[in-house]
């Protein structure tokens, strides 16, 4: 079998894995019992472990430094397939869908924390700065909702300036203690303000687009899908935008110098990297991409309370940055996949989540630091074929 | 765009934009609570000069980098390079003047490559454009493979064992390829001052010597590169440097060609007191 992989071309086990990856996910999703969830989660513990053992990932993450287009575009491609198979049914959609706006936003906080180590413990403040913009303007203002998304981001990234001074001007416990504090005062803030809906939060309008409402589910080849499918193309869609953004982020000199910026404060100054615009850049760009997620998020719920952007909330995308692998876009992929997932297939651990994250966080930081797809030395361009071995 | 020729800086560097001494540094002085790091020192450092910075330990040597750099803030005195006054400047700026060090207690970021390390020396040559950096890959695309082959040749001139492995990460690196590599960090971005802070420290005798060849050949490829360098190893100040500054508790004890500070009694001195 070992033989097998190492002679597969990297891409084709690219491939392998995600089509393994799919089928996985699409049995999985379809599960109802317990029984069937923890056995399935244990058979993907065994078999993950498995494909490590004889090479698979190994061979497949080759793939992802010498084709890295190709790579994306199958991710792409599996997550087309995923909604398909699920295309009429609400709830496997809506949690589709879920998993690439949560894994959009810890994106997001990947670029503050992963790449330059500003700590960011407001993720979901800033999540539902987005929600609540689209809770304000869709339907309820002249903007066209589609501009809307975009706004949400500007919004959280603008109102994420508040908190620039103290971030940026600190390391560590200070700028971590202000961000909790925010993302407090957020929720509170949220369940006083009556023209926001107060603790009962309010409705958001569906996104439209000229002759076409996310409201109701396209007639696709005869067949009456989900309205939950246009939202789960349009979060793949900006999941898609993000991942690239991010990417060509941290293949540049400026990824390359936020980098130098976490790791080495002293030898960047001398070296003339700008630290404070460094850290603001981070901290703006993440908000900005955790904001768009967020509002797309609140118009695909239709509904947004205080409750749903906390500080465990925040905890929540924190957990998903440390567990797929700081600074790895696809680790924080399959990582947010596992904690949205994972709680709503099991009701038995729903109300145990938060503490069962924390245990699984700690567990990481002791004993796999790096995370489940640890991060790959940064290679500016396509890795040659020839040096692919090496 | 970067200029990855070796001819234009190198001829910059050959006509100085203003006469008189490269560095100029007048009655510094710092203190650490109580302690005296730097009392009134002044020394002055010619183009295309080497200077030997040495004492004991503790004796400031560090510091008068650290001050030099920006990273502290002088108590009084003046820094006064190529012709500006650099006193109090922050690092970057002092950097962008002209000024790259390494460090005594190496600080490379270790879960970066080779590459990587280099190129955070070379951030003054390099594109930071963020529109340039994200949206105009094509034209990133031809200064990363530029860059790469400067840094390669650099890299090689000190260890072929480095260029085969550009990509590598740095922590995986025996201690004498790490300083091997914050010395072409530091010469990366062509600096008119090079300031090396024990860049030997750990190595043999032989390694050394090897190490100063190999810094002394890239300066006669760049060209008009003065040097401070601090160094214990007596032999290695006695081969390469044109002149001597000797530090005691913060202040300048003697001054002058290697043999005339190795002779003079306060020096010899203070160095037997330490010992
Ligand atoms: N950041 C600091 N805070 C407090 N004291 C400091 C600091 N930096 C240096 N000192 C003190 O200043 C004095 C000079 O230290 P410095 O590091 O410049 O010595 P040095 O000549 O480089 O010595 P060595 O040969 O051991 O490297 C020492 O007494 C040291 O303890
Ligand atoms: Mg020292």
């Amino acid at each position: 079998m070992r033989a097998f992989i190492l002679r597969l071309p990297p891409l084709a086990a690219a491939a392998l894995a995600f089509g393994l990856g799919l089928v996985y996910a699409v049995v999985f999703m379809e599960q109802e019992s317990d029984v069937a969830v923890i056995s399935l989660v244990a058979f993907a513990a065994v078999a993950a472990f498995a494909a490590g053992r004889i090479g698979l990932i190994r061979r497949a993450s080759l793939a992802a430094g010498t084709h890295p287009g190709a790579v994306a575009a199958m991710g792409g491609c599996m997550a087309l397939a995923l909604i398909a198979v699920f295309a009429e049914d609400h709830f496997p959609l809506l949690m589709l869908a879920t998993v690439m706006l949560y894994a959009t936003a810890a994106l997001g906080l990947n670029v503050q924390f992963g790449y330059t180590g500003v700590v960011n413990f407001a993720g979901a403040a800033f999540f539902g700065i987005g929600a609540y913009t689209s809770a304000e303007l869709i339907g309820k203002s002249v903007l066209p909702p589609v501009l809307v998304l975009p706004l949400g981001g500007l919004i959280a990234a603008v109102i994420g300036l508040v908190l620039v001074f103290p971030v940026v001007r600190t390391r560590g416990h200070y700028a971590a203690v202000v961000t909790i504090a925010f993302s407090v005062l957020f929720k509170t803030f949220l369940e006083v303000n009556d023209t926001l809906g107060g603790p009962q939060g309010q409705s958001v309008g569906p996104v439209t687009l000229p002759g076409w409402s996310f409201a109701d589910g396209p007639v696709v080849f005869g067949v009456e899908t989900s309205f939950y499918l246009n939202y789960a193309l349009a979060a793949l869609l900006v999941l898609g935008l993000a991942f690239v953004m991010v990417r060509r982020l941290e293949r540049s000199w400026i990824g390359l110098a936020l980098d130098a910026v976490r790791l080495d404060e002293t030898a960047s100054a001398c070296y003339g990297i700008p630290i404070r615009r460094a850290k603001i850049l981070a901290f703006v760009a993440g908000n900005l991409i955790i904001g768009v997620a967020g509002a797309l998020y609140g118009s695909m719920l239709g509904y947004v309370a205080p409750t749903s952007f906390t500080f465990s909330d925040s905890l929540i995308l924190v957990a998903i940055v440390l567990l797929g692998g700081m600074g790895s876009p696809w680790g924080t992929i399959l990582a947010a996949a596992i904690v949205v997932i994972l709680p709503e297939k099991l009701q038995a651990i729903q109300e145990y989540r938060f503490l069962l994250f924390s245990v699984v966080v700690m567990a990481i930081l002791l004993f796999r630091p790096e995370g489940l797809l640890p991060r790959a030395v940064r290679r500016y361009l396509p890795v040659p074929q020839n040096e692919e071995a090496a | 765009m970067m200029q990855t020729t070796d001819a234009a800086p190198a001829m910059e560097a050959a006509v100085p934009a203003t006469p008189g001494p490269l560095l100029d540094i007048e009655a510094l002085s710092k203190s650490f609570g109580g302690v005296r790091a730097l009392n009134d020192v002044s020394f002055c450092l010619g183009r295309g000069e080497i200077l030997g910075l040495i004492g004991p330990n503790g004796s400031g040597k560090t510091t008068s980098f650290n001050v030099l750099t920006g990273l502290y803030r002088p108590d009084g005195g003046k820094v006064l390079f190529d012709g500006g006054n650099i006193t109090g400047n922050a690092p970057q700026a002092v950097y962008r003047a002209g000024i790259a060090r390494t460090f005594q207690r190496s600080r490379l970021c270790l879960e970066l490559s080779i590459f990587d390390n280099i190129m955070v020396g070379n951030h003054a040559r390099l594109n930071q454009g963020l529109i340039f950096n994200l949206f105009n890959r094509k034209a990133f695309r031809l200064e990363v493979e530029s860059a790469l082959e400067e840094a390669t040749a650099l890299a090689a001139s000190f260890s072929p064992f480095l260029a085969e492995r550009m990509f590598a990460p740095v922590g995986a690196l025996p201690m004498i390829e790490r300083r091997r590599i914050e010395i072409c960090r530091a010469l990366i971005s062509r600096p008119k001052l090079l300031l090396l802070d024990e860049p030997s420290a750990g190595m043999t005798h032989e390694e050394t010597h090897q190490l100063m060849d190999d810094i002394l050949a890239v300066r006669d490829r760049q060209g008009g590169l003065s040097i401070i360098i601090i160094e214990h190893e007596m032999g290695v100040i006695e081969r390469v440097s044109d002149s001597c500054v000797v530090l005691n508790y913060g202040e300048k004890i003697a001054e002058g060609s290697y043999q005339d500070v190795a002779s003079d009694r306060q020096v010899q001195e203070a160095y037997l007191g330490s010992a």
